[in-house]
């Protein structure tokens, strides 16, 4: 194809994405080196009986014109990032040196926003990205052995957590996890302790994420183990039984290997998809036990007062983690592309 | 089952099917729960007496005469104008779906026949742009549709959408092109049909159950987005998942929590039509990127 009619074939879908997701990315790093205005200030004396003081008010007419003729602010180079909101390296250095030990060090680090929300942002994908594989790929073994005519309604029902909308899915969960929902109430009638709730208690906050992320994901690494699971030859099954082996043998030196880039392709997925989480903390409302990095940024938009600067600052940050994250996924792509190119 | 490969032992069998019945459970027990409890009043659902309560509707009965009522639906869709969003979704939905389609096919076919190097990189970009979080990208959105007095219209979200559909899009209709065989458009082109008479005429009537399969994975990201919509949509013109948020600060208070419920329950009733008409298509489209590598 020459490259002029493949420019016109592709020049509307690399629009899109140039205006839409290219420039925004610019928009964010240009945001990120910006804050808000202060509000404009004028004093004033004002002398009553009891004397003169110094009186300050707001302008407010002239904060609303410097507002609309700067909407984005005023530059402040890296403050943004190295606030206590975000970076917070004096609070760090402060925290370091009047700590006495790791543990109440770990414990001010965690009070401080960006860091509670990367802690749970971190754990929440590294815990469920690999529950998920494990899971997806035994349920994926466990619906390849049923009856024929079962598969089809397993396959149904399996799909609806994955495909249901995120929001409607946690607040479904949150609603029976509630006290006097019906998983709430079971277990606190299980544990005969009436005051017993899971929302209450951080760790079981982030336990229940957790389960809600892990119970949304594994119908997708199911459903790719499944259809993977229908390419294993069945020669190499038979072969690999004639040479005496059994069946976890089988599954570990055969199917395994035959899994493995779905493997990868799923962690890819879900790295991407877990580290963005934001809707389930919306759900749950579990702001003051758990938080997530789009959550942060979701919060200073949505905000009365929206604080562009520090969403921006955020999402860069947010940004580079991902890069992080998948950059040995990438570089493995990358080297496979190349060597199968030459 | 006559491969001994595949012969397996009872014990064995039982416990897998066990375990895919346990799975069957965990994974439908929550929407049925929601699906029964939206039709009781607010002291079943949440009971503090008794979970079975919300089975049997006791204060549903002593309430409202009735072992199943209403009032949820009569308050989300009447009361608090869910019908509205229920419309503004449509249209964000079949526009967004529309749209990244044309986009998508062209740039996919593009991509799938050209041989280049670049190709490679503009597939490599677009995986870049999928591993963004939306929220991160809504962030450089906001202060410019602000500026630009384009923020809380149904036509922003709606473009905004379709560009960060794109990527996936991109990739999904690439590898289908690329199972569609060369040979049918280049001997078009041999018979004297420029490239795009040879995309109109030869490829696009074959390339529709790939297109279907990407237009439901779109529908599914524009229907269950909450990060684009939430943030961009004005009061007026929110959309269901917006609006089910914006349920929940307000009902909770009034003790209107059923609203919510009910509001739930109409928002997930088309996923499921959708899954169970287009299971077949929704697997094979997971697995397209997956199995080929």
């Amino acid at each position: 194809m020459p490259h002029r009619t493949f420019f016109w074939f592709i020049i509307p879908s690399l629009t899109a994405m140039i205006l839409f997701i290219a420039f925004p990315v610019i928009s964010v790093i240009t945001q990120s080196l910006h804050v808000e205005h202060e509000k404009v200030l004028i004093s004033s004396e004002s002398c009553g009986p009891f004397g003169c003081k110094q009186v300050t008010v707001i302008d407010v007419e002239a904060t609303a014109q410097l507002r609309t003729d700067q909407p984005l602010g005023q530059f402040s180079g890296f403050d943004n990032y190295t606030n206590r909101n975000h970076l917070a390296f004096d609070e760090i250095s402060l925290a370091w040196s009047n700590s006495e030990n790791m543990s109440m060090f770990f414990n001010k680090l965690l009070n401080l926003p960006f860091y509670k929300a990367l802690a749970f942002t971190l754990t929440y994908t590294f815990v469920v990205t690999p529950f998920v594989i494990v899971l997806g790929l035994a349920i994926a073994l466990g619906v390849n052995a049923l009856p024929k005519f079962a598969k089809g309604p397993t396959i149904f029902v399996s799909l609806l957590p994955m495909i249901v909308t995120p929001l409607i899915g946690s607040l479904i969960l949150f609603w029976m996890i509630d006290g006097e929902g019906v998983i709430g109430a079971s277990i606190q009638s299980l544990f005969n302790d009436p005051n017993l709730s899971l929302k209450a208690s951080p760790a079981l906050t982030w336990m229940m994420l957790i389960v809600y992320g892990i119970w949304h994901s594994a119908p997708f690494s199911f459903i790719v183990f499944y259809a993977g699971l229908q390419t294993v030859p069945t020669d190499t099954l038979e072969a690999a039984t004639i040479d005496g082996a059994n069946r976890w043998q089988r599954i570990r030196y055969v199917v395994v290997p035959y899994m493995k880039p779905l493997v990868v392709f799923i962690t890819l997925m879900q790295l991407m998809d877990n580290f963005r989480v934001l809707e389930p903390i919306v759900s749950f409302a579990s702001e003051a036990s758990a938080t997530s990095l789009s959550w942060i940024i979701y919060k200073d938009l949505t905000s009365d007062t929206q604080l562009f600067g520090s969403a921006a600052a955020t999402s860069m940050l947010t940004i580079v983690g991902v890069a992080i994250l998948l950059l040995p996924v990438l570089f493995r792509t990358w080297r496979d592309f190349s060597r199968t190119a030459h | 089952m006559s491969n001994p490969a595949q012969r397996r032992s009872t014990s064995l069998a039982i416990i897998s099917t066990g375990f895919v019945v346990l799975w069957i459970m965990v994974a439908a027990s929550p929407f049925l729960w929601t699906l029964w409890g939206s039709f009781k009043v607010q002291g079943d659902f949440f009971s503090k007496a008794d979970w079975t309560n919300a089975l049997y509707g006791v204060r549903t009965m002593i309430e409202t005469g009735d072992f199943f009522t209403t009032n949820g639906y009569y308050g989300a869709w009447v009361e608090h104008g869910f019908g509205e969003s229920v419309i503004n979704t449509t249209i964000v939905v079949v526009s967004t779906v529309i749209i990244s389609l044309t986009l998508g096919t062209l740039g996919g076919y593009a991509l799938a026949r050209s041989g280049f190097k670049y190709s490679f990189w503009i597939l490599m970009l677009a995986l870049v742009f999928r591993a963004m979080p939306h929220i991160t990208l809504v962030s450089g959105y906001l202060l410019p549709f602000f500026e630009w007095n384009v923020w809380g219209y149904l036509p922003t979200s709606i473009i905004v959408l379709v560009a960060i559909n794109q990527p996936f899009t991109l990739w999904m209709l690439h590898s289908f092109f690329l199972n569609i065989p060369k040979d049918l458009d280049e001997s078009a082109m041999v018979d004297g049909c420029t490239r795009f008479q040879a995309f109109r005429h030869v490829i696009i009537p074959v390339m529709w159950p790939g297109v279907i399969t990407t237009g439901l994975f779109s529908f599914l990201l524009a229907y269950n987005d909450f990060a684009v919509t939430a943030s961009l949509l004005s009061q007026d013109n929110q959309t269901m998942i917006p609006k089910i948020a914006s349920f929940l600060g307000t009902t909770q208070v009034e003790g209107n929590v059923m609203f919510a419920v009910a509001a739930v329950v109409s928002a997930m009733i088309p996923l499921f039509i959708l899954v169970m008409f287009f299971q077949r298509q929704i697997v094979s489209g997971l697995t397209a990127g997956a199995v080929k590598g």
